[in-house]
Parts: C-alpha cells; sequence; structure tokens
C-alpha cells in the first residue's frame, strides 16, 4: 500500500487548514454562500436534504485496518454510528455538523487520509479494479498509475474550475471490474501487440448521468512515461472547450459527442505535440517510487488446495455456498480474494456499522496482510486470504452480520442514497432495493438464477449506475408520485452496454413483481449455463418487453 | 479597480479604454474587438494592451502577441476556468509581457492563477470590499508545495522536490 512521505502529510494537512479558514471567512461573510458552496464541495462537504454530508475519498478502493478503524471511531463520535459505501468506492457521513468536520479532517490527516476532491467540478477521487494486484487476469496493476493520477491530480492549479466533474478510472487486467468505459477518462494497461511494452489504451467521454455515453478509444498505445503530459493535453482541451452554458450538457462527454472523437481525439494530440513531455511528467525513479509500494505482499508457499477448507465446506453447506459465491481466484496458489457483502437482505446497501468496520478491519490485519479494498458495487474486499482461514473470518463476519453469500446476485443490488438523505434525488432508492432483496432472499433462488446485477438510482444523476445494470431501476417524480422506470441489457464490464427502456414507469410498490416477471422469462428461455445477460443480449428486449406490459399496475 | 500581484496591492499604470480610441495614453487596454484599429494608431513608445474573452482561441491572438505587452483575460465568474488553461497556452507561445486576471477571482483561486502564469488580479471593487487584502495573501500561501510539474517553481514541486532529495541521497558519477 501506498504511504505518505513528509511532502503528502504536509499536503494533506494544509488543506485541513486551509478548509478551516474557508469556513472562517464564509462565517464572517468575506465568502458569499455561491463562493463557499464549490469550496466546500471540493472537499466533500454537501449540504443534503437533512443534514451536512461528508464524503471521504478512498483512492482506489484502498485501505488498511487502521484507517478502517479511524473511519468506525469517526462514525461513532461525529455521526450515527455508521457509514455509507459509494460507487465511486468512498466513504459517505450522512449526519455529521459542519462545526466538526475539521475535526474529522484531522482524525482523517492522522491516518493518511482526506476528503480532497471528492466532490465538485474538478478531477475527482480516482478509482481502480478492486482486485488490482490479486487478479489472475491482470497485466499490470493499475494502484501505481491510480496514485501518481491521484498526486497530480490534487490541487491542481488549471483544472480546479472545470466545466463539470472529471472522473477517472483505471484498470489493469482483462476483464474490466472498474467500469472504465463508463468514466471521463477510462485507462486500460495492456501490452502493445508489436513492442510487447505496456500502455494505456485511452478512452474518453464515458459517463451515466442524463445522458449515459460509453467512452471512446483516443489512443491505444499511449507510453506510459507519457501519461500525466496526455492527461494535461485531454484536460487542457475540455477545460477550454467543454460547453459552459448547460450543466447538463457540460460533462466531456457531449464534447466528443458533439465534435466526434475523432476530432476531440486530433485536438488531444495537437495539443499533446506542443508539450514538452520531460518538464511535465514524473520521472522513472518518481513511478518506481511509487510502484514500490504495490509490490506484492510477502506469500506462504502453501498448496493450491486447503484442506482444512475442504473438510469445512463437506459438513457445511452453508458455508460452502459462502465460499462459492464470495471468493475469487488469487494469482498466488492457496490464496483467495474474499468479497464481504454489505448487502444483507433488508439492509441499506453499501451500509457498514462502526462495530462492523472493526470487525473487518481486525479480519484484514488478521487475514489479509492488513489490506483491504473497497468495490464499486458497495461491497468490502480482503485481498489475500489463505484459503484455511475462510472458515474463520466466515465465522467472524457471520457473527458481525456480514456473512450473505450473494456477491454477483439478484440481491447484491448497487444503489444510491436516493430520497432518504440526498437534496438531489427525486425518488426513493434503498426501500426499493429493500424489497426486491425480501422478494428474492431464498438462497437457492438466487442460486438458480446467478449473477444478475440489479442497480438502482434514485433520479437521473445516475450515481447508482443503472444505465449499466442488467436490470436498471430509475426513480423519477411524476406529478409528485414516485415512478420508477425499468432498464434491460446494461453492462459495466468491457463488454460495456447502456441498458434500455422496457416500457411506462411503475410505481414503487410494482417494481418488485416487474422484476420478478423480467426474471421469469430468463429462466424460462436460457440455455443451459447461460447467464442472464448473455440471454438478454441473445433474445433481445421482446419477450421480456412482452412480460413487461403484463405486469399488473395500481394506476391503470 | 483594484488590482494585486503576487506581492500584495499594485498601482494598475495602464488606462482602459472602451474602443479604438487610444490617443496618446502612454499605456491603454483595448477591447479585444478593437484591437486591429488601435495597432493601427499606436504610437512610438505608446504600450498598448488587449482585454479578451476567455473563449477566444490562442491561435487568433498569437499573430498580435510580439505587440502587446499586457493581456487581460476576462473570467465573466470565477467558476469559469477557461482563463487558466489560456494563460498556460499564452506562456507557452512565448508571451513575456503583463498577464492579468479581469473578474470576480477568489482568493482560493489567487495561488492558481499565479502558477498558470497570471501576473495581477484585477478585481470588482466590491469584491475587494468583501474581501480584503490579507485573505488573498494568506490564501495565496495556503500550500508550501505542490503536485504539478511546470507550474512555478521546481523549489515549490513535490516531485522535483523528491527527484533532489532522491539525486542527493545516491552516490553520482565520479
Amino acid at each position: 500500500m501506498y504511504r505518505y512521505d513528509e511532502f503528502d502529510e504536509r499536503f494533506v494537512r494544509e488543506r485541513v487548514a486551509q478548509f478551516a479558514d474557508q469556513v472562517a471567512r464564509r462565517l464572517d461573510g468575506s465568502l458569499s454562500e455561491d463562493e463557499f458552496k464549490p469550496l466546500r464541495l471540493k472537499n466533500g462537504v454537501y449540504l443534503q436534504l437533512h443534514a451536512y454530508m461528508l464524503r471521504i475519498a478512498v483512492p482506489y478502493g484502498t485501505l488498511n485496518a487502521r484507517q478502517l478503524r479511524q473511519l468506525a471511531l469517526i462514525g461513532e463520535r461525529y455521526d450515527r454510528g455508521y457509514g455509507h459505501f459509494t460507487t465511486r468506492t468512498n466513504l459517505q457521513f450522512n449526519w455529521p455538523k459542519l462545526r466538526d468536520i475539521p475535526a474529522i479532517l484531522g482524525l482523517l490527516a492522522d491516518v493518511e487520509m482526506h476528503c480532497i476532491q471528492t466532490s465538485g467540478n474538478c478531477i475527482r477521487n480516482v478509482t481502480a479494479d478492486h482486485f488490482a494486484g490479486v487478479a489472475r487476469d491482470e497485466i499490470e496493476d493499475p494502484r501505481p498509475t491510480a496514485e501518481l493520477i491521484r498526486q497530480w491530480s490534487s490541487g491542481h492549479p488549471e483544472f480546479s474550475y472545470l466545466p463539470r466533474k472529471f472522473k477517472i478510472a483505471v484498470t489493469g487486467a482483462e476483464e474490466d471490474r472498474a467500469v472504465t468505459r463508463a468514466h471521463d477518462i477510462g485507462l486500460r494497461l495492456r501490452r502493445h501487440p508489436d513492442t510487447q511494452e505496456i500502455c494505456y489504451e485511452v478512452s474518453v467521454g464515458g459517463g451515466l448521468g442524463r445522458t449515459p455515453m460509453i467512452g471512446k478509444v483516443v489512443r491505444d498505445d499511449l507510453p506510459k512515461k507519457d501519461l500525466l503530459a496526455y492527461l494535461e493535453a485531454i484536460l487542457r482541451v475540455y477545460n477550454l472547450e467543454g460547453r459552459r452554458d448547460n450543466k447538463y450538457k457540460a460533462r466531456v462527454k457531449i464534447l466528443v459527442h458533439e465534435i466526434g472523437a475523432e476530432e476531440f481525439a486530433r485536438r488531444v494530440e495537437a495539443e499533446f505535440a506542443q508539450l514538452d513531455g520531460p518538464s511535465i511528467n514524473a520521472d522513472p525513479e518518481e513511478v518506481a517510487r511509487i510502484a514500490a509500494y504495490f509490490a506484492p505482499p510477502a506469500y506462504e508457499t502453501l498448496p493450491a488446495v486447503s484442506n482444512t477448507l475442504e473438510a469445512a465446506k463437506a459438513c457445511n453447506p452453508v458455508f460452502a455456498r459462502w465460499v462459492e459465491v464470495n471468493t475469487t481466484a488469487h494469482k498466488v496458489p492457496g490464496y483467495t480474494a474474499v468479497t464481504i457483502s454489505l448487502k444483507p437482505v433488508g439492509q441499506a446497501p453499501g451500509d457498514a456499522t462502526s462495530a462492523q468496520m472493526r470487525t473487518v478491519a481486525d479480519l484484514a490485519e488478521r487475514y489479509s496482510l492488513d489490506e483491504l479494498r473497497v468495490t464499486h458495487a458497495q461491497n468490502l474486499v480482503l485481498p489475500h486470504v489463505r484459503l484455511r482461514d475462510l472458515p474463520a473470518i466466515w465465522q467472524k463476519l457471520g457473527e458481525a452480520g456480514l456473512a450473505e453469500a450473494n456477491i454477483g446476485l439478484v440481491t447484491d443490488i448497487i444503489s444510491c442514497p436516493g430520497l432518504d438523505y440526498c437534496a438531489l434525488a427525486t425518488a426513493r432508492s434503498i426501500p426499493i432495493a429493500q424489497a426486491i432483496q425480501q422478494r428474492f432472499a431464498d438462497a437457492q433462488r438466487q442460486r438458480e438464477i446467478g449473477p444478475l446485477g440489479i442497480k438502482i438510482s434514485g433520479c437521473i444523476n445516475a450515481c447508482g449506475h443503472h444505465h449499466v445494470g442488467h436490470i436498471g431501476i430509475l426513480g423519477l417524480e411524476k406529478r409528485g408520485i414516485e415512478s420508477y422506470q425499468i432498464t434491460l441489457g446494461g453492462d459495466a464490464g468491457e463488454n460495456a452496454a447502456i441498458g434500455e427502456i422496457l416500457g411506462p414507469g411503475l410505481a414503487a410498490e410494482e417494481v418488485p413483481a416487474a422484476i420478478e416477471r423480467i426474471v421469469a422469462v430468463y429462466l424460462a428461455e436460457r440455455l443451459e449455463a447461460e447467464s442472464f445477460i448473455d440471454a438478454v443480449r441473445r433474445l433481445g428486449l421482446a419477450p421480456f418487453k412482452a412480460a413487461f406490459q403484463e405486469v399488473p399496475r395500481a394506476a391503470a | 479597480m483594484p488590482l494585486l500581484d503576487r506581492n500584495g496591492a499594485r498601482e494598475d499604470g495602464w488606462t482602459r479604454s472602451e474602443g479604438a480610441a487610444i490617443g496618446n495614453i502612454p499605456a491603454v487596454i483595448v477591447p479585444w474587438d478593437s484591437l486591429a484599429d488601435a495597432l493601427a494608431q499606436q504610437g512610438d513608445g505608446q504600450s498598448l494592451g488587449v482585454l479578451i474573452p476567455n473563449s477566444l482561441a490562442i491561435s487568433a491572438l498569437a499573430p498580435f502577441l510580439p505587440r502587446l505587452a499586457l493581456v487581460a483575460i476576462g473570467f465573466p465568474a470565477y467558476s469559469d476556468g477557461r482563463g487558466f488553461s489560456l494563460a498556460r497556452q499564452l506562456r507557452r507561445a512565448g508571451f513575456t509581457g503583463e498577464l492579468r486576471a479581469s473578474g470576480p477571482l477568489i482568493p482560493d483561486q489567487f495561488a492558481y492563477a499565479l502558477a498558470c502564469g497570471f501576473d495581477t488580479i484585477e478585481l470588482p471593487q466590491a469584491n475587494a470590499e468583501r474581501q480584503p487584502l490579507e485573505q488573498w495573501l494568506r490564501a495565496r500561501d495556503s500550500y508550501s508545495l505542490t503536485y504539478q510539474r511546470d507550474y512555478g517553481t521546481p523549489d515549490r514541486n513535490i516531485l522535483d522536490r523528491r527527484r533532489a532529495a532522491r539525486a542527493t541521497a545516491a552516490p553520482g558519477p565520479r
């Protein structure tokens, strides 16, 4: 894991002091509310429906036990004893008081954490594959790139007043677990087919929100050493030419769409050609310095199969099922990556209590080389677990209410906070997620259905990524009543796709039955071992639409 | 309108002209639309500056740069950051005259403006009254070091400082 040096430490401390000064200038009237707003947003402070909300950056989703314990402490001392993990792998507290925020920032700085650029029209917290460093299909660990971008984007003098927010994701694997094509910039580390050198494929202009778009590749062979200069060129073109007349058309995806990906790439290349790379890019020693922090930990030499694990599975089918669903193959024999579900049936997706955070921190320290990850699907990962330790981990997770075996299944729902918390929301999200979870709670049934990603957003800003859900649910408000639009066929992976609308909106209480009907079509029509999304791709929308039309509606 | 440079308040030696009429004013800033006319009238020893909108492409301004002693970039709102990129491009184009940010910037943008190549900030009267000089100077010094290379001096850059530390730590070639 990356560790701050004296400079990183000083930067974060100075940000805390700067924020305290900004609050003071707001309170004495020097800063108007309009002027203060982007300053507080750039430090993760939102004014929500009922209270302030504080969004804490978890850069590329990586945490250690000490950091998670500090988050637990903050939740307990300054919030209501829980926090909410988001689709940008951040953590949100929903009830802090403005006067406590400088103290919270100080506690975060103590553990090398901050809230820098978790909101605002700037380069946001960078995300990466949550199985970085452990995935078998990895070409190169994306975290050194992500950390370099974290530093480069922090307090950028030129790119802090962009037309709109700007999100960057990095993956180094074949399977795109970081949803890179739904980001303003998606970086994919790849091996150049001719030179065999590792380089970046750069896509630009992806994004969800009210105009969902899949990013377009503008460069497929960017040398690693040129990364920062190339990013500077992209951001400069966007900063100068992105639309500022309408906030809903201000993301880079609209610029790319309006002038075309080829023209956008041409302008970027023209700008890039004028830049002096060596004076902008990090030198190779600096890149190596950062990369060294992500060197593989000292793994033990273990047999590929653990007899302890196999014996435990044989005598406990519930445990065996959890192992089957919640673990992912690790590149080192005898190890596995455990995904801890923050989606127990009936709970708010992504919420964790302070007690649960401490349990997970203890497990990370004892069983996962003091490391854990936050996923964009709002779950947690213990990335380096010995197979033989799984029974003990499962036992402890169970005691904390965290042993739900549903990763990637129908009840592993991504959901934004919705109208229960968010000032932008037009409808509730969490209760919809809970109702669907309850409808499909039966483990046997979930197993029969197999992988199925449901994603829920409570407004068109699409924080719940509904466009790329296999089934997407968008909560709107029509004449004062919540109305839910269902989309089908979205995909967040390397075959990224935007879902299509199935039909007219539904009332909240009609949603679970509609999902059930869609699932029933799949179960009736699927081929041997065909997943839900594969079946949707093969069958097209028609049979699902037909079933959807038959959903009984309360309001005719 | 009040003017600041990196050291604090500064007397403005420039006069604004609303159009191309520049008479024999020694240092005069004209609007972009009037620049060609003003250049045609420019007298010996007369310094000319231009106020440009932040939507102007650098390619349109570049041919005039050798004859300009000042470029002021309009900031219609503090939230519109185009001027920062335009300033960078102007410096890259070799402009060495005074570069001025003109508009309702806020103190928290002072260090950014300086790092992007601005020399001076020209504020509306009301903003300057609400946000006194000492706030600007404090905000200027919020960060002792920054991460972006090539924005300002290497001794305040974290990557360059790390590099220097490495050079000191490693035995050099003999």
